[in-house]
């Protein structure tokens, strides 16, 4: 699918888990969590809020923001585990080797320091390079994300922007140091539906052309299915599915990712304003991180579940071209 | 820019005039006036009497009468007279202002700069013995009283250990001019312009790490972080600016109050600024000089005003003045 794919995966994350350590011990909000992505790919980590799933993302860069901490495992960029840098070298990698984008572009960039120093920021701050070379890469940049008129644009403070102008701005800056993984953290979830799909295609035209990996953070199952190579579904801390995102959607294996399918929008559906369809909703919510059930997390909403799920954690299994981690995976079709 | 100007100038005249009517009548709202005061301390003064020197200083007249005539005359910027001080009230400002605005400006302006400072270092190490520390420190100052500090100072630095003077702005016994004199202030100005300069100091030290530690919180700083800034550069040129905020907007309030708030200081002190002037006027009812003092205060307000408007448009480029 995507060009040149080396077969080391650029990033491999093994066993990763995040806690938050308060003063009745540790809360683990990630458990366990393992994948790994290669050149050019691009991977969505799908669920609902509270599922792990930002923390994750933040993990990868090393930006826990305390009382959170990663309590086990390995992130390994390019080889390297990053998890074991001091934060000094942490900081050489970041927008250097691994960059990020967030959800919310209206708060992502300082209402103090013009768009064009703030992508400027981000190549003098790993390369010695003159201003000028700065500046003249920080317009190839917003040229390249498809900002009109750069020089303008370079002098303007970020208010000046709209919501999709300013998540190109924070591409852009993504893009500065020519990353090997980029990692996007909900980037289209605070825009309307025709910037959201300027976004995504501008991010997976990126990836093509450079080969970034591209490790795409999102609730919306739906919005990502177009672009991404494969579907990583977090449920409570931990990967319940991970399959091509063909068969994930030919094939649901996992009843959680079966119900998160069901709750989408289908295209036309109700469009003809004929019969509207009542969307289907997964009942109940995330278990709290201090009420995790003994079991499958996943069982108290489950409609398969029965007594095993209520003791035992289901374990991963390969299942076709990835991974499922439920007791009734192969009777999942009987939902 | 020159729009915002022309507004704010057409605004600070209403201002002055709602503000001079306020001064005005405030003051004639308490009983007595001047020549009760003057008779009042002769020991004893004839009806007659009393009544020659109401007509002399226009007291006779009814109050609009009174109150015409001192707008007419602020428009000329002729401030009256004092008879207390027997001096026009616009030279004795002009006398006592120099020594106020140096005092002020260099305690705000050490205080400004010292408690920025602290207040960045304790945000930079929040929770740590450094920021305890300096959180004490600055709660200690901020819940002295400031004549106190200020006694204390001069037994420690003047009468113990003798390295400065006890109080007035210069030497009297010594004529001295050029750099020796700006030498000889600068001495005389270090304890009142510390113990001042030490309350304000704690509050923009407490501001400054709570206005830090609210901006290192927000999402510009993670995305700083993540593309790699070093934590100091992104400390200076993330964090600091967006805390300046509400610094000048504190800086705006405590500079309006330049010419009145040093009056403890200028007493315990004996400088010779405003302050003890406003304070002296208000005891002997010089009705004149009070009314002169408290308007030029105001004139200072509107004017810091628009220079804290101004400085937020430097400082925050989402502010803008039209």
């Amino acid at each position: 699918m995507s060009p040149s794919v080396p077969n080391e995966p650029v990033l491999a994350v093994d066993g990763l888990s995040i806690g938050f350590q308060n003063r009745h011990g540790l809360l683990p909000a990630v458990r366990e969590l393992s994948f790994s992505v290669k050149s050019g790919e691009m991977l969505a980590i799908v669920g609902e809020s509270g599922c792990g799933k930002s923390l994750t993302a933040l993990a990868l860069l090393g930006l826990i923001p305390p009382p959170g901490r990663v309590t086990g495992g390995t992130v390994r960029l390019e080889g390297r585990d990053l998890l074991a840098l001091d934060e000094a070298a942490l900081r050489r990698v970041r927008g250097a080797r691994i960059a990020m984008i967030f959800q919310e572009p209206m708060t992502a960039l300082n209402p103090v320091l013009t768009v064009g120093e703030q992508i400027m920021e981000a190549i003098l701050e790993h390369e010695t390079v003159s201003r000028k070379a700065a500046r003249e890469r920080t317009l190839a940049l917003l040229e390249r994300v498809r900002i009109p008129d750069p020089e303008r644009r370079f002098a303007e403070y970020p208010h000046r922007l709209s919501g999709g102008m300013r998540q190109r701005v924070m591409i852009a800056m993504a893009l500065a140091g020519a990353p090997a993984v980029l990692v996007a953290d909900e980037p289209t979830t605070a825009l309307d539906v025709t910037i959201q799909a300027q976004i995504l295609s501008l991010i997976d035209e990126l990836r093509r052309e450079q080969g970034t990996a591209v490790v795409f953070i999102t609730h919306d199952l739906g919005v990502v299915s177009r672009y991404v190579d494969r579907v990583l579904v977090m449920y409570a801390g931990r990967k319940v599915e991970e399959r091509d995102t063909r068969d994930l959607f030919a094939d649901p294996l996992h009843p959680y990712t079966r119900g998160l399918i069901a709750a989408q929008p289908r295209a036309g559906a109700g469009a003809a304003g004929a019969v509207r369809e009542r969307l289907a909703e997964i009942p109940g919510t995330v278990p709290a991180l201090a009420a995790m059930p003994a079991g499958c997390a996943f069982a108290p909403r489950c409609p398969l579940a029965d007594a095993r799920c209520a003791q035992a954690v289901p374990p991963p299994r390969r299942a076709g071209s990835g991974l499922v981690a439920c007791h009734h995976a192969g009777e999942t079709h009987a939902l | 820019m020159l729009t915002y100007l022309r507004r704010s100038a057409a605004q600070v005249v209403f201002v002055l005039l709602g503000i001079a009517l306020i001064n005005f009548f405030l003051l004639h709202l308490a009983p007595g006036d001047a020549a009760q005061v003057l008779a009042g301390e002769s020991g004893a003064a004839t009806p007659e009497y009393m009544e020659a020197l109401r007509r002399q200083f226009g007291l006779d007249q009814p109050l609009y009468v009174q109150f015409l005539r001192y707008l007419g005359n602020l428009v000329t910027f002729d401030l009256g007279y004092s008879f207390r001080q027997s001096l026009p009230v616009s030279e004795l400002i002009l006398q006592r202002l120099p020594a106020t605005l140096l005092l002020m400006g260099t305690a705000i302006g050490f205080a400004l700069v010292a408690g920025c400072a602290l207040g960045f270092l304790a945000a930079r190490r929040a929770g740590k013995l450094t920021d305890t520390v300096i959180s004490i420190v600055a709660l200690l100052f901020y819940a002295t009283p400031v004549f106190w500090v200020g006694i204390m100072l001069i037994v420690v630095f003047s009468v113990m250990l003798d390295w400065l003077p006890v109080g007035g702005m210069t030497s009297v016994e010594a004529n001295l001019s050029g750099l020796a004199l700006v030498g000889d202030v600068a001495l005389h100005l270090v304890l009142p312009a510390v113990t001042l300069g030490l309350f304000y100091l704690a509050i923009y030290a407490r501001l400054m790490r709570a206005a830090m530690l609210e901006v290192y919180g927000q999402d510009f700083v993670r995305t700083a972080r993540a593309k790699g800034v070093r934590p100091r550069r992104i400390a200076w040129r993330h964090v600091l600016r967006n805390a300046l905020l509400p610094i000048v907007t504190t800086l705006g309030v405590q500079l309006g109050s330049i010419l009145g708030g040093a009056v403890l200081v200028e007493t315990v002190f004996s400088w010779p600024g405003l302050g003890r002037l406003a304070f002296a006027a208000l005891f002997q009812r010089d009705l004149n000089l009070l009314l002169g003092i408290l308007f030029c205060s105001s004139v200072v307000v509107v004017l810091v005003n628009i220079a804290v408007d101004l400085v937020y448009t430097l400082l925050d480029p989402r502010i803008e003045l039209n």
